[in-house]
């Protein structure tokens, strides 16, 4: 089994919550990339499993969202909104420092594993961009010395 | 950092205290009144009040919230579900994202008073999933509630069982619409659902149910409180309340403001936001989030609300204000709002799927001088053709900005063609 006892009990969990078992899905992928980082192919079965349906079920749902992943990710997620109010306010001049900061294109990782950076739609901070999103931290009011401090100093 | 209007009205005034996040600070400032208050009221007494209140939705479609639940069935055995949409996604907007963190009790109370008026006995708070930080605010927030016994078996001891649920999108613009949302809430690819049947009859696991934005939960226990006429107090005749403007862009005070609907649009950039950074011409603002169309520097002066922004063309949406100086390439804005509506359409409808593609590969061959004078003829010919063709309203939003844009700023998009260049080279970065 990939994935563990605890993270089922969460799933179990969640299922009451909904009046039916599916309604849980979405909140039991939430857990198991907590746990993994992304859906492999035995955590799809798992899943399928847990919820009655088909992994290829699991994997439709996977493949639309945003914030759910099919394969590997590396340690860290740095997202730049490029939307319209933050590039008004210079988040693409941002990203592009940064991407030569670290020497990889927006949507690459960087070779050591340690990030992902991407840029991404608008993110609900317009009133103080340009910002990014960490994993599941805002940073906001950015400037390039302050991004970098914060990118350079993740593990 | 916990962000704070600068300008408060009676959802926002506690929002610099710390402590209004927590149930007894809630409480110490005459929170969960108003559902005391309700619960000693018919469901019918309730809906009539909401709908003399002439509260409209604050999620960006504005339509009467009162109406919404009455079309609720009294005369079903079947469970009846809310939905509080806090997807919040719309470019522009952040209100949502501050009500959730600064004020979640609020929520919470206006969500029970409408549970009790129509006869739901759950609510799911479907939260965008890079939400985590509101997230965690109102997953406390309801279980603060719960201890209390504001929600279970017997809230505040009544006869009347709630229970509220918060779940996690995981990053899908479309879910924000509430089909979209529905389908998403029961496990599956957040696709729009053909309508009708309308929520109220086919809603959420197929039960009656009702979906309302965060601010429109929000305002309803000031409303029990202090009742319809003085809501009515606020904002103009046909647009009742306050609302939680949001400016971004090119100001020198970007923020959230609680102002009256109907406010006009300069004061709002130029008293509250304080003007545009260096003192720059405005060249256009979006006046509603990104799906609303543009208004050019002469129309300013226009009243926020829809009886009003409807005579310009556009809409007050979600209330978010985007200013753009004179500097501003109409056609890189126009690049960059049709990259987000090709990026998100969710694909079930071919004018949508193939439209936003088409548009955003017309209006980046005209920002790189490679577009010819026709291209304007098709990129109006297939805006035209994605209007109230498909399943949802993404494809109406997608068009109308391309369709605002080229209404008043034509001439941005012909100097392109002309010079074959882009003409603003001291515009944002693209």
């Amino acid at each position: 089994m990939v994935i563990s006892d605890e993270t089922r009990s969460k799933i179990d969990a969640e299922i009451g919550n909904f009046p039916q078992r599916r309604g849980a899905l979405l909140p039991a992928l939430h857990l198991v990339h907590k746990d993994h980082g992304y859906v492999s192919t035995d955590v799809a079965k798992e899943l399928a499993e847990i919820f009655e349906i088909n992994p290829i079920d699991v994997m439709e749902v996977v493949s639309f969202y945003n914030l759910f992943y099919d394969r590997p990710q590396p340690r860290h997620h740095a997202h730049v909104c490029t939307n319209l109010p933050c590039s008004l306010r210079g988040a693409r001049s941002l990203l592009r420092r940064l991407e030569s900061h670290f020497g990889v294109r927006a949507g690459e990782a960087t070779p050591d594993g340690k990030l992902v950076l991407g840029h991404e739609e608008c993110l609900g901070a317009c009133a103080y961009a340009p910002m990014m999103r960490v994993d599941d931290t805002y940073f906001e009011d950015l400037d390039f010395e302050k991004a970098k401090t914060i990118l350079d100093g993740l593990e | 950092m916990l962000k704070v209007p600068y300008v408060t009205g009676y959802l926002s005034e506690h929002f610099g205290d710390d402590g209004f996040g927590t149930l007894s600070g809630y409480e110490a400032r005459g929170g969960y009144r108003g559902l005391r208050q309700a619960l000693d009221t018919s469901p019918e007494d309730l809906i009539e009040l909401l709908k003399s209140s002439g509260l409209q939705g604050r999620g960006g479609a504005g339509f009467s919230a009162g109406m919404k639940w009455s079309f609720m069935p009294t005369d079903s055995d079947r469970p009846k579900y809310l939905v509080c949409n806090a997807d919040e996604s719309e470019p522009g907007s952040f209100k949502d994202r501050i009500l959730l963190e600064r004020a979640p009790h609020q929520i919470v109370e206006g969500i029970l008073i409408a549970a009790w008026a129509t006869g739901a006995e759950k609510t799911f708070i479907y939260i965008r999933g890079e939400y985590a930080f509101p997230a965690d605010q109102v997953d406390r927030a309801v279980a603060e509630a719960r201890e209390r016994g504001y929600l279970g078996a017997k809230v505040m001891g009544k006869d009347f069982a709630h229970e509220i649920v918060v779940t996690r999108g995981a990053g899908a613009y479309i879910c924000g619409e509430e089909t979209g949302l529905l389908e998403s809430l029961e496990g599956k690819k957040g696709l729009p659902r053909k309508k009708p049947p309308f929520p109220a009859q086919y809603g959420a696991f197929g039960m009656p149910t009702t979906v309302n934005n965060v601010e429109t939960f929000s305002h309803v226990p000031h409303i029990v409180c202090k009742g319809a006429d003085w809501f009515r107090g606020f904002g103009t005749e046909k647009s009742p309340g306050t609302t939680l403007f949001g400016v971004s862009g090119q100001v020198q005070r970007p923020g959230l403001f609680e102002l009256p609907l109907g406010t006009p649009l300069d004061e709002i950039i130029f008293e509250h936001a304080a003007g545009l950074l260096e003192d720059r011409p405005v060249k256009g603002v979006i006046p509603g989030g990104m799906s609303m169309p543009i208004l050019p520097a002469n129309q300013l002066d226009v009243p926020m609300a829809n009886e009003f922004l409807r005579e310009r063309k556009t809409m007050l949406g979600t209330g978010g204000i985007m200013v753009m100086d004179d500097t501003t390439c109409m056609v890189r804005v126009a690049c960059v709002i049709s990259y987000f509506f090709r990026d998100e359409s969710c694909g079930q409808c071919t004018q949508c799927r193939e439209g936003t593609g088409w548009m955003n590969s017309i209006v980046e061959r005209i920002e790189r001088g490679a577009g010819e004078q026709s291209d304007l003829d098709i990129l109006l010919d297939v805006a035209g053709k994605m209007e109230g063709q498909t399943i949802c309203a993404f494809s109406d939003a997608a068009a109308w900005p391309i369709q605002g844009l080229l209404r008043h700023f034509r001439e941005d998009f012909e100097a392109h063609i002309r010079g074959k260049k882009c003409p603003f080279p001291g515009s944002f970065e693209l």
